[in-house]
């Protein structure tokens, strides 16, 4: 049954990882203008400079 | 009055979407202040030495707006990054150096047709920001310890067959994971129950912490043991669950309360100073003090209580006292911050500050008239009181006949916390938020903000509702009576004489006569009499009865407002104005008067004015003259005979009636104090929105009512369950997240109902 730890210990690692993103998303406020992400994708991108 | 398009996006009919759209050029003042502008008054020092200001940007409807703003601001040298929230309609702006800047951007944005208004960033409040995303984090905490522990659980559950050591492999594992994300992630309700039985009282937080605590720590000594059941699991997702339910009633307050902040900072204007030296300086209204010199221009605000300084002055007070008429002051007579100078420019001197001025009388009345406010209960809080003692009790009674039985300590125990996990009002704690927010974001939608949470609650108890009129019932604005019994020509010469004036009968006659078609020249006006002129046959007046010299009993003389004019052959006209009705006005009494609520008519103005309005809405009950103390007194009458009062008002004297009221509304427009008393404020035009957020109140009501019943028929088929001792982890688990979803799902009903 040691591979039960093997996997347990990756659903775990796994878990930790989505919330450490999580929480780093609410931490750079991701989330505060949802209503203006959703509207800059219609925007281009400023030319690149050369 | 400013309004502001926050809510809905309105872009103007045949233009384009946006005001860019439009190439409006708008011309800005020059700016006759010596020193720094106004805008850069707002910027504040950031981290990295760059200047940073925050400006409410009007006029935002699409994605080319965020394009145009951020590039508008971008273009100016010298700015370091310009990031426009399209949530929020807030543009911040950092640049390096001079505080000028600020004012280039503010001018290069009204150039491209979006009025951008400078706020103190840190007058709005961001508590609610921090406390959102404490408990966001939480949430998240939550939910990473419920998903991975469930994972666990499930094996638990299904495998019966486990050996001894796996099994308590999996029990600690959980423990791992449950009691640090509890002891985190609990912290919200722990604080609030603690708070609560520090002051004596039962509050929903109680029986949750209780039960939070309970089950993870019979869960800890039954891991130690090496035996029995955990309810890990269960202990956390009913955290979940509950910060769940917070989080969606913070965000909609939340979003509530910065709407109406933009609205209260788009009219924090800065003051203009005059030194000794004769020079002008823009300062922030906070910062002035008594004995300074403020000028105020045509048109704008008066920012602080003050002795005019100017011979003359005409002001409208309406926000003030309700008056609708303009009112002239001389040199040396008090002026309130608040009035709308209407006149010329006027220079005042500041008074002391902590003086018996009005706004801190009104404030002293509001205070004592808050007092009884505090008093309420929350619905969720006052059934909180009664089951946190019966749910103890059946714990305590559970316990006592399990050893009366002859059971052990630890089984008598472990069946008396096992009662007290399953009825951890995890339902009742959703029951109310769930129906807020559903409630919060429809009445979002139709143009009402809510403030306070018990807000909706409270106004579905009410049985009368009492009005101000000016500016709530009456749009505040003046309106010609019968424009179309008077000569045109004479209505077109009063309307060149008058295409001056500020005066609100002048704009009214403008309004009514259209394009000016009649030159007048050398026009004078004399504050508190009228305007004179030349027209091409000699000298025109037009103003009060003396003005004109007109008999004292000619024409007719109801109650209303008049001006005359007196043309050059000497010819008499009168013009009767009254304060418009606002379009909804009579349907909204009458759909008050069919769901059987009396309505009142409370009015610091003339009583021939209010009598008027009354009569025309078929209001029977009404005063006028009411001071702010009249009205208060009046509303506290109204409450010791046990009615339950919504006050509609708008007025800085309407502030401690809206604060001593079960429940209170402003419209938009209103006075700052008056908007940051009222539990509502609603943003349109409309006088209907009343009836709206009144049915919706009692909507909510009833929805609430049905999750209480839900919540509770769930606790008579669970409560036996687990006197009785047959509660397994497993029907824990099923039982908190089945009725949480229920009462969720009930309370989303409220989107339909019309």
């Amino acid at each position: 049954m040691d591979i039960l730890i093997i996997l347990i210990g990756a659903a775990l690692f796994l878990g930790v990882l989505g919330l450490a993103a999580f929480m780093w998303s609410l931490k750079s406020n991701q989330y505060d203008d949802l209503d203006g992400a959703a509207r800059r994708i219609l925007l281009d991108d400023e030319p690149p400079e050369n | 009055m400013d309004r502001l398009s926050l809510i809905e996006d309105n872009p103007s009919p045949g233009a384009g979407c946006c005001p860019a759209a439009q190439t409006v050029v708008v011309d800005m003042p020059e700016c006759p202040v010596d020193g720094a502008g106004e805008a850069g008054l707002f910027a504040r020092d950031a981290e990295d030495g760059d200047r940073v200001l925050s400006l409410l940007i009007d006029g935002i409807t699409c994605a080319a707006c965020i394009a145009h703003v951020e590039k508008a601001a971008k273009s100016i040298p010298g700015v370091r990054f310009a990031r426009l929230n399209f949530s929020t309609r807030r543009l911040r702006v950092g640049w390096q150096g001079n505080d000028a800047i600020a004012d280039d951007i503010v001018t290069a944005l009204g150039k491209r047709g979006y009025k951008a208004t400078p706020y103190a960033a840190e007058n709005v409040s961001e508590s609610d920001d921090l406390a959102l995303k404490t408990l966001v984090r939480a949430l998240g905490v939550a939910g990473f310890a419920a998903m991975n522990v469930m994972l666990l659980s499930v094996s638990l559950w299904a495998g019966s067959d486990m050996a001894a050591g796996t099994q308590s492999l999996f029990h600690w594992l959980s423990a791992l994971i449950v009691l640090p994300a509890i002891a985190y992630a609990g912290q919200p309700f722990f604080r609030a129950a603690w708070s609560a039985l520090r002051s004596g009282r039962l509050n929903m937080d109680v029986p949750i912490s209780l039960a939070v605590i309970l089950a993870a720590a019979m869960s800890l000594y039954q891991t130690i043991e090496g035996g029995g059941e955990i309810y890990f699991d269960a202990s956390i997702m009913l955290l979940f669950f509950l910060l769940l339910g917070r989080v969606l009633d913070l965000r909609v307050r939340a979003r509530a309360r910065s709407a109406a902040q933009s609205l209260l900072a788009l009219r924090s204007r800065a003051a203009t100073v005059i030194h000794d030296d004769g020079t002008r300086a823009f300062i922030r209204p906070e910062g002035l003090l008594p004995g300074m010199r403020v000028a105020v221009a045509s048109g704008e605000r008066i920012s602080a209580d003050g002795t005019l300084a100017t011979a003359t002055a005409m002001l409208d007070t309406s926000l003030l006292t309700g008056e609708s008429l303009p009112e002239s002051r001389q040199r040396g007579e008090a002026v309130f911050a608040g009035s709308l100078n209407i006149g010329q420019a006027l220079e005042l001197t500041v008074t002391a500050t902590d003086d018996a001025t009005l706004l801190s009388e009104i404030v002293q009345l509001m205070e004592t008239a808050e007092q009884g406010r505090a008093r309420y209960v929350r619905l969720a809080d006052r059934v909180a009181g009664y089951y946190a003692p019966v749910v103890h009790a059946l714990g305590a009674i559970t316990v006592l006949v399990w050893l009366a039985f002859g059971a052990g300590w630890e089984a008598a125990l472990l069946s008396g916390i096992a009662v007290l996990i399953i009825t951890c009002p995890c339902a009742l704690g959703l029951a109310v938020p769930a129906v807020q927010v559903v409630a919060g974001s429809r009445l979002l939608r139709a143009g009402i903000l809510i403030k306070s949470g018990d807000a909706l609650e409270r106004l579905a108890e009410i049985d009368t509702v009492v009005f101000d009129k000016t500016g709530t019932l009456t749009t505040g604005v003046m309106r010609l009576v019968d424009p179309d019994h008077i000569s045109r020509s004479a209505l077109a010469l009063a309307a060149g004489l008058a295409r001056e004036s500020r005066h609100p009968l002048s704009r009214a006659l403008l309004s009514a006569a259209g394009p000016i078609t009649q030159t007048v020249t050398n026009i004078q006006e004399v504050p508190g009499f009228g305007l004179r002129g030349d027209a091409a046959d000699g000298e025109v007046r037009l103003g009060s009865r003396a003005w004109v010299n007109a008999e004292e009993d000619s024409g007719a003389t109801d109650s209303k407002a008049e001006i005359w004019l007196r043309d050059a052959a000497g010819i008499l006209t009168r013009f009767a104005f009254d304060d418009a009705l606002r379009d909804d006005a009579r349907t909204t009494i009458a759909a008050l008067r069919k769901r059987d609520i009396p309505v009142v008519l409370l009015s610091g103005d003339r009583p021939e004015a209010v009598t008027s309005v009354a009569t025309t809405l078929g209001i029977d009950t009404w005063q006028a003259k009411c001071r702010p103390q009249d009205k208060v007194a009046y509303l506290n009458d109204l409450t010791a005979q046990g009615h339950k009062v919504l006050m509609m008002g708008d007025g800085l004297n309407d502030a401690p009636a809206l604060a001593a009221a079960h429940v209170s509304m402003s419209p938009a427009g209103a006075a700052d104090i008056a908007q940051v008393t009222a539990d509502f404020i609603s943003l349109g035009d409309r006088l209907g929105a009343t009836i709206d957020c009144l049915d919706v109140a009692r909507a909510s009501r009833r929805l609430v009512l049905q999750n209480f019943a839900l919540a509770l028929g769930y606790n008579v088929v669970a409560i036996p369950l687990a006197m009785a001792g047959l509660v397994t982890p497993l029907i824990a688990a099923i039982a908190m997240s089945g009725s949480s979803i229920i009462v969720t799902l009930n309370a989303l009903r409220l989107k339909w109902i019309s």
